[in-house]
């Protein structure tokens, strides 16, 4: 089991998504300008600036090379995780329901929160118990997820926590067939015992389908 | 052609940026002022006119949460 990791200009959390990914499989880092995938079983798009978040966030790394070939492997059924910057890219691109709008507050949100796990059918939450409580640090400006239309919501900010103004609380999403996820959370940083939690591990280990203790 | 494009938040979504202005010109005196929303403007030179409202869709505003006016600037 392969994981590839893409870094834009402007990403910041690669190493520690790639970090997460090796604890569960192999991992290697996707450059933007490249048309290729190296053969990587399952992708995520971490977090980060990219671009500078000029114009809108995600909106111009959506057109980098490497997503061209993203958006083919998860049509075809590969399993892609954006997380933060990631989560805004996808949703950009198409690949995800829905836009990430600043937060309500207009100030950056830097804590842990609880996060509820609403649906463990996915690629990344199957080595999760539906409803299962995650603890999982959050980092944005722009997070409060927006959707005219119903989404399957994949994550939920427990009760009281929401920490943007997300529409229903919701903290993450997937497509339709669930194969594609997005969440503004960042289990990258909740995968090691010197963080305040390990339980980010789960989603990296439920795309490599191995036990999230390993 | 010189092109302006207008982008703004959709009528209905939480504007925080609008508000954060509409509350901050009370304070500094300004009386009557109301339902502020913020969006940005991008100015481009483009030889077929018929690309704009395409570009306008795919790149410079996302029609989810955004609507976008083009118009023409005098040069």
């Amino acid at each position: 089991m392969k994981f590839g990791v893409v870094q834009f200009p402007g990403s910041c959390d690669e190493a520690d998504a790639l970090a997460a990914c090796a604890r569960v499989g192999d991992a290697e880092l996707l450059w933007h300008g490249d048309h290729d995938l190296k053969g990587c079983d399952a992708i995520v798009v971490p977090g980060g600036f990219s671009y500078g978040d000029y114009l809108r966030v995600g909106s111009i790394a959506r057109f980098s090379p490497v997503m061209g070939e993203v958006a083919a492997f998860a049509r075809e059924g590969g399993p892609v995780l954006g997380i933060c910057n990631g989560f805004q890219v996808l949703c950009e691109a198409g690949l995800l329901p829905g836009a990430l709008l600043p937060n309500q507050s207009l100030r950056f949100v830097c804590r842990q929160v609880g996060v509820e796990v609403a649906d463990a059918n996915t690629a990344f939450t199957r080595a999760c118990a539906p409803g299962e409580e995650l603890s999982i640090p959050v980092k944005h400006n722009t997070g409060r997820f927006y959707s005219p239309d119903p989404v399957r919501v994949v994550f939920r900010y427990t009760q009281g926590v929401n920490p943007n103004g997300s529409q229903e609380d919701i903290a993450g999403v997937a497509n339709e067939a669930g194969n594609v996820v997005g969440l503004m959370p960042h289990p990258e940083h909740a995968v090691d015992l010197l963080h305040a939690s390990t339980d980010g591990l789960k989603l990296f280990a439920s795309a490599a389908q191995v036990p999230a203790g390993a | 052609m010189r092109a302006r494009v207008l982008v703004r938040p959709k009528a209905g979504i939480l504007d925080p940026q609008g508000i954060a202005v509409e509350r901050a010109l009370p304070a500094l005196g300004f009386a009557g002022i109301g339902n502020v929303h913020v969006g940005r403007m991008i100015e481009l030179d483009v030889e077929d006119e018929s690309q704009l409202d395409s570009l306008c869709q795919k790149l410079l505003a996302n029609p989810l949460i955004e609507d976008y006016e083009i118009t023409s600037v005098e040069e």
